[in-house]
This record gives C-alpha cells, structure tokens and sequence, in this order.
C-alpha cells in the first residue's frame, strides 16, 4: 500500500498524474508534460515535492564518530551548517545508499536519505551504532519541497529575507523561515540548476507549496513531477539509487572517488574496497548519434564484444538529444568510442562523452 | 478526450480510417494525452507485412517505450516521413498525424465506433 505525501490533494488538483514511487503515490508529471517541466527548470523554475525522501536524526557525543565509520565521505571538517554528499557501504563495498549529511551543531546532523531506502538505512544505522549516539528517523515530521531554476533564488527572495538564504551551494540555513512557515533553507538540489531545497513540518506543506506557486507566477513557475526531475538529473549526470548504484556496485565504479575518503581510518567497506583495488567497471556517459532512444538494462558493444550495459536512459530535453549512462569495462570505453547498444533486437549507434552532458553557465 | 466520428477504433488505442483501397491507422488523442510528450517514433518500411495484433512499431515519450499495434493485416504501402523527424505532431494532432498506410487487407480487429471507444475507454479507466 503506497503513502500519501502531505501534498497528495494538491497535486490531483494540479492535474498531476499519479504514480507509485519508492512507496509513495507522487505525480509523475502534471498537465504541461514532462519536456515543458524539465525546461522551466532549466530556464526558469520548477517546483518538486520531494517529501517522500528520508530524514533521519544522528545526535549525541559520539555523533561524528558514528558517521565517519558508517559513510564514505568526511565530516570533521563541516561548519555548522554545512551539507555533505557522501555514500553509505555494506561490508563487500556495495552501496546500501547515497546521501546528504547537515551539519546542524556539534553533536546534531540531519541525515537525508532516498525514499525507497529509508527503513533499510535507518535499520543500518541502529545495527551499526556505537557509543553515545542515537538515530530517530523523523521522515514523516517533514515535507520536503525542492524550489530549481535560473530564478529560484529570485522567487525565494519575495518570501524571506536574504540572510535566510544560504550563501554558499552545499550549505544550509537551520530555523529559520519562509513565507511565514519555520523551515532549514539548504541549497542543494537534484536537477544541475541553480536553486533551494526547503524542509518543513508536513502540517504546512500545502500552505508552502501554494505561497511559492503565487510567488513565482512573474517568474514562469511550475508545478514539477518526478518525470522532469528523472530526466534532468539524467542531463546533469547525476547518479540514482537502484540504477548507478546498488548493493553490488561500489561509489568507485559509480564514479563517487570524489566522496569516499580511502584515507580515513576506517570505515564500513574499506577493507573490501582497498581489497577490490582500482575498479573494474566504471561508469561512462553515452551520446546517441544514430536514431533511437537508449534505455536502462541494454547491452553496450564496442568492436563487437560486449563491454557493459546501460543504467540509465532517456531524451534530454535541453540537449535536444538522447543520453545514456552505463557501467562498462574499466579498460573500455575511453571519451570518443564508438559503441552499440541493444535496444529491443536493434543496435543504435552511440559514443562515449565526458560527464555531465549538462551543466550550467554560472 | 478527442474522438472523430468515422474512423474506427482499436482496443489498443489506435484509430483506423478506410481511404479507398488503403487503410489509414494512427493513434489515438487518448492514447497520446495517456503516453506524454513524445520524442522518438520506429515506423515499419514500405513494403512490409503488418498482422492484426501485433506491433507495427513503437513510440517513446522521455519516460518510457510502448508498442503500436496494427489492428489490421495487411502491406504497409506509404509511411508518415514526417513524424519521424517530428514525433510532437503525434501529441499536437492525433488524428491528422497518421503513422502508415496499409493495402491488400486480409483481417482486421474488431474496431469500434467513436461511441463505443469512448465507452470502452471510460470502463477501462474505473
């Protein structure tokens, strides 16, 4: 049985088209269609209700000590306020899931996880504590609403004053407010595009989510679904739980090195992880230049052998044309190869590209 | 949900419009307003054989791929160029957008009216 987000009502009325999604009932798109929202991100701004992603508490004195064993990433170094990507491992190096840690005070973090996850980290996290800590999952407090777009920051600035808005991508602004509503303001976002992620009591979500509609109307505002942020998180390269990653595959072959600190002392998964040694496979970005579009679980070939199979796959809708991440042969797949791809009993032509296929002129 | 009257309608959502000794199919408004806005279209060549039922192509939306079914058999004997360099026509005008013209008929689906389409969409959506 699928939950309700706080905004269920709101989005029905918005002509959303509801689908089931990590356990939640969320629209899939509304009635402008998913390529008219996926380019008001991009050039104007979109609005996501993103309630349905996890948040998860981590306090006590041994706090830090806890998240530095249980992630990849490092966070002695975090000032107050400060948000930090990092996976999660199992033992064998796999990915239980990728996340984004607040620092909110010494001995406070606000932990964000994905939706489908939640229990599965939240049960993680408890088998894995130690010390003085504890772990409350506090996901149904919160609604969660993800303001992207060249003018997020402009529609923001109509319902709350400029020292609320963190100055810095990657940071966030703990107890502070917009439109009247008690919120953490944190500029983050899952798109490639400037913008904030709001996070509130789910009591106030649809008096959030109408306020920032009728602030943004001059701006070109719009109601966004989950089909729009798929695709732009696809066109900025951006990795997703249950596609680049999974319990299997390690954040080194997904292309994370950057948040996996192999230099710390420990933490869960690095025994397996220095073991493995230099990553076999690795993720690689795929331009189509024959006709077709790519998709997840297809077979990728270069000279006739296969080398690995895709992740991910759509049209992108800014680029004007179809993409695809995939997981290939660490020895394969350099930037310019030529490779085919599979596509129900057809080959389509495609070549390596840099990572991301989008990215914003700041 | 736009119908016209006089062409029939497949149960998987294509229309079908007799024009002489040809038939005409493409698909429907519902089926287009169902699927999003759609970026790639797989047509079938002049010359081929389509069979009643099966696929005679596809289309994709950002999303996702589905089939388009023939719902007659037949040999495929002109395609619509033009929707293959602009799929958008499909979602902007179902009706005027045809996908293929089929000759020498051996079978059709049963169709339905625009009335009975119009039913048979209203049930399967309770």
């Amino acid at each position: 049985m699928e939950l309700k987000t706080p905004l269920y009502d709101a989005h029905v009325k918005a002509g959303g088209k509801i689908v089931p999604f990590g356990g939640y009932l969320l629209p899939v798109q509304y009635g402008t269609g998913v390529i008219k929202e996926h380019m008001a991100v991009r050039t104007q701004a979109g609005l996501f209700d993103v309630s349905h992603m996890g948040e998860i508490l981590c306090e006590g004195k041994d706090a830090l000590a806890n998240l530095e064993m249980l992630l990849t990433n490092k966070f002695g170094n975090m000032v107050d306020g400060q948000a930090r990507y990092s996976p999660m491992c199992n033992e064998n190096g796999g990915t239980v899931d990728d996340l984004i840690v607040y620092k909110k005070s010494d001995d406070h973090y606000f932990i964000v996880v994905n939706a489908a996850n939640k229990d599965k980290d939240y049960q993680w996290m408890l088998a894995h504590q130690f010390g003085e800590v504890t772990f409350t999952d506090v996901s149904d407090q919160y609604a969660q609403l993800a303001l992207q777009g060249p003018k997020a920051l402009e529609i923001l600035r109509k319902l709350t004053a400029e020292d609320n808005i963190p100055k810095k991508y990657y940071h966030a602004v703990f107890d502070t407010e917009a439109a009247g509503i008690p919120c953490i303001i944190s500029k983050t976002g899952y798109t490639g595009e400037d913008g904030v992620e709001l996070y509130f009591s789910s009591e106030e979500a649809e008096t959030m989510w109408n306020a920032l509609l009728e602030a943004g109307k001059e701006e070109g505002l719009i109601p966004c679904g989950l089909g729009a942020r798929d695709t732009l998180r696809m066109e900025a390269a951006m990795p997703l739980y249950g596609h680049e990653m999974n319990d299997e595959i390690t954040p080194l072959e997904t292309g994370l090195s950057f948040a996996v600190k192999m230099t710390k002392d420990d933490f869960i998964g690095k025994a397996a992880l220095e073991e493995k040694g230099e990553p076999k496979i690795k993720r690689v970005g795929l331009k189509v230049v024959g006709r077709g579009i790519i998709r997840e679980h297809q077979e990728v070939s270069a000279d006739g052998k296969i080398i690995g199979h895709t992740t991910s796959g759509t049209h992108c809708p800014y680029l004007g044309y179809p993409i695809a991440m995939a997981l290939v042969d660490a020895a394969c797949g350099e930037l310019g190869t030529k490779v085919s791809v599979a596509v129900r009993g057809r080959m389509v032509e495609a070549e390596v590209v840099a990572l991301p296929f989008y990215k914003r002129n700041k | 949900m736009e119908l016209r009257e006089g062409l029939k309608y497949s149960k998987s959502h294509e229309w079908v419009k007799a024009e002489g000794e040809e038939m005409v199919i493409g698909l429907t408004d519902y089926a287009q307003s169902e699927l999003g806005d759609l970026v790639f279209v797989n047509l079938p060549e002049v010359g081929d054989e389509v069979t009643a039922g099966e696929p005679l192509g596809d289309v994709e939306s950002v999303k996702a791929v589905s089939d388009v079914y023939s719902p007659v058999s037949g040999e495929v004997s002109e395609i619509n160029e033009a929707l293959l360099d602009a799929p958008e026509l499909i979602n902007e005008s179902p009706y005027e957008a045809w996908f293929i013209k089929v000759k020498d008929v051996s079978e059709e689906e049963e169709l339905l009216s625009a009335e009975e389409y119009k039913a048979f969409v209203e049930s399967e959506e309770n």
